[in-house]
């Protein structure tokens, strides 16, 4: 047994295709754990950054810096009373939620954090990820008509109207990208999300510069289109709440309403882990085939354990900054933790990228590519999740028919000229 | 991977398309359909319309037919049913929940539905007659590039279904450009 489990650490595949289960459940949790650790740090980060871009402080007094703020917030909306409004469909009411949490999640089955560090990899995997992305609005329909209450109904009904719209200029953007997989030698491209980012690995190209500029404007597409997908400012209309409250979860209170912020937040990582994947090279590192060298290899893995030396830095800066009043002291203590915890992580991780340097099959090599694969990964998906709250604080929410005209009028027809100038060039190149 | 690992990893791998598998999504199929014709709630009956065709996308997976499997779960549950609530919820339930079902129709109904099932059962039974033999031999894992073979054809050359294909896509610009027509009367 010990064997069998051990076996896998060396393995190149994907536990789906090796059809290792133990390795494919670890997986599973693994990526379970990440993503909510993601989303509570996404929840702190879009309050602070909020607030800067407000000039205000955002949270402050849950614990320093209010970093310990989603813990009391997710405290708060456990112990809250969960109410039933008693002219609701009951049992719609309870499902819905639950029809957002799965659907979000179960897209990560096929999001490639590496080569090997995908739970599986589908022939159809985007097309899978598109398709139960697309069951998540059902959530939301099904939510705002089980209230029972006109404001979460006319959020559902837009919500469904503006995801049904953006899906095709969605669709049309990511096959042109799709397109561009299959001009290698035998002419066949593919819809596996790891194939995709091998396909740019062969072309020594990140689609985003493929074709420039036709990869970008369907990337620009894609990126406009992700955010009405999972109705987020300016395109949030089916929780806008100056119009309708807070549109079709206005019903919900406590635990069930914190799992649509769940849902939400994981299924936002979901579509930017699509935009990484189809047009920023997936797990690559900057110019994997341009400086390729065991040296580059090495410097390139030390990023992860500087990043978070940079991290503990700044909470050490933060330390030191604490006012010297022994109110703070408590505060004080906690960060210097904190710190210490981030300054020890990055130790660890120079250690691994140390050892594991010499590009061998040993296990800690495999390791320290493992974890080079998922820090390049993350930190793309960090960056579009950045832009996220980038467009909240910049733009005003659009009105609804604005919303429908740039999406039909607008991104299907651009997506679809996009779509077909990609089909002649990859032609006349090929 | 060196080959002793290989079949490590191989003797821990059991097959996914079990028995099991098919009686529970086949199950699942059987009872969505039913509550589908037996709620009286529209939406209830959306809903077990969609665990039906997750289901059914389930079944075309258990046939190492992966890509109809995800385009069922994007056009039909991602698509199709999301209209079909949209529309189901600016109906008043209220009062078409109170209206009587299985109006004079029923002969009708049962008619059709008897028709069906002969269909199936001959079907089971000259099952070896009408279809090929034995599994089919596509490998699962370049499915959708054996379909587009098919659709579009090797290079310079007609695909087996091209004409086919492209007439449907010609009816549904059709379909698509009536029902523009018929609900707008200014264009």
């Amino acid at each position: 047994m010990p064997n069998f489990i051990m076996s896998y650490l060396g393995s190149t595949v994907t536990p789906g295709e090796a059809g290792n289960q133990f390795w494919a459940l670890m997986y599973v949790l693994i990526i379970f754990a990440g993503v909510s650790v993601a989303v509570i740090a996404m929840n702190w980060i879009e309050r602070k950054a909020l607030a800067h871009f407000q000039v205000r402080l955002g949270p402050m007094r849950v614990g320093p810096h209010g970093l310990l703020q989603p813990f009391a917030d997710a405290l708060k909306l456990m112990l809250k009373e969960d109410i039933i409004p008693a002219e609701a469909d009951q049992f719609v009411f309870w499902v819905a939620p639950l029809i957002g949490l799965l659907a979000a999640f179960t897209v990560y089955t096929v999001i490639p954090f590496g080569p090997s560090q995908a739970v599986s990899d589908m022939n159809i995997g985007i097309l899978f990820m598109l398709g139960v992305s697309s069951l998540g609005v059902l959530g939301i329909v099904v939510a705002g008509w089980a209230s029972n209450s006109h404001y979460p109904l006319i959020g559902a009904l837009r919500s469904s109207a503006q995801m049904v719209s953006y899906e095709v200029a969605m669709g049309l953007a990511v096959v042109s990208a799709i397109l561009m997989t299959s001009l290698n030698a035998s002419g066949t491209g593919t819809l596996s999300m790891i194939g995709i980012v091998q396909a740019q690995q062969q072309q020594g190209v990140w689609f985003i510069f493929k074709f420039f500029p036709l990869g970008f404007i369907a990337l620009v597409i894609f990126a406009i289109a992700m955010i009405a997908e999972t109705n987020r400012a300016p395109f949030d209309m089916a929780e806008a709440e100056s119009e309708l409250t807070a549109g079709y979860h206005t019903e919900y209170s406590g635990l069930r309403w914190s799992l649509f912020m769940l849902a939400e937040y994981a299924a936002m990582i979901a579509v930017s882990s699509i935009a990484v994947t189809l047009w920023v090279g997936g797990w690559m590192r900057p110019f994997p085939n341009l400086l390729n060298a065991p040296a580059w290899d090495f410097v390139f893995s030390l990023f992860p354990g500087l990043t978070f030396l940079g991290l503990a830095a700044i909470a050490f800066v933060g330390v030191a900054r604490m006012p010297a009043h022994s109110f703070f002291k408590i505060q004080r203590i906690g960060l210097a933790v904190f710190a210490a915890l981030l300054g020890f992580i990055a130790l660890l991780l120079l250690v691994i990228a140390v050892v594991g340097r010499s590009a061998d099959t040993s296990v800690a090599a495999r390791f320290r590519e493992g974890i080079d694969y998922v820090y390049w990964f993350v930190l793309k998906v960090a960056v579009f999740m950045y832009l996220f709250i980038w467009y909240r604080a910049t733009w005003p929410r659009y009105r609804f028919d604005q919303l429908m005209r740039v999406g039909w009028k607008v991104l299907l027809p651009i997506s679809l000229g996009v779509l077909v100038v990609t089909a002649i060039v990859g032609v006349i190149v090929s | 991977m060196n080959p002793a690992m290989n079949s490590a990893l191989n003797s821990g791998m059991a097959p996914v398309a079990t028995p099991f598998f098919f009686y529970m999504l086949a199950g699942l199929a059987v009872v969505g359909g039913l509550l589908v014709i037996t709620r009286r709630n529209a939406v209830h009956s959306a809903l077990a319309l969609i665990v039906t065709l997750l289901a059914v996308a389930g079944l075309y997976l258990m046939l190492y037919a992966p890509f109809v499997a995800g385009v069922q779960i994007i056009v039909y549950a991602g698509g199709i049913m999301v209209l079909f609530l949209f529309v189901i919820m600016l109906v008043n339930i209220e009062r078409s929940s109170k209206e009587r079902r299985f109006n004079r129709m029923w002969p009708v109904g049962l008619g059709a539905a008897c028709a069906l099932l002969a269909l199936f059962v001959s079907a089971f039974a000259k099952g070896k007659a009408l279809f090929p033999e034995g599994m089919m031999s596509m490998p699962e894992s370049s499915n959708t590039q054996q379909i587009a073979t098919m659709l579009y054809g090797d290079a310079g050359r007609m695909g087996q279904y091209t004409f086919a294909f492209e007439i449907a896509s010609l009816l549904l610009l059709v379909a698509i450009l009536g029902a523009v027509i018929m609900t707008k009367k200014r264009i």
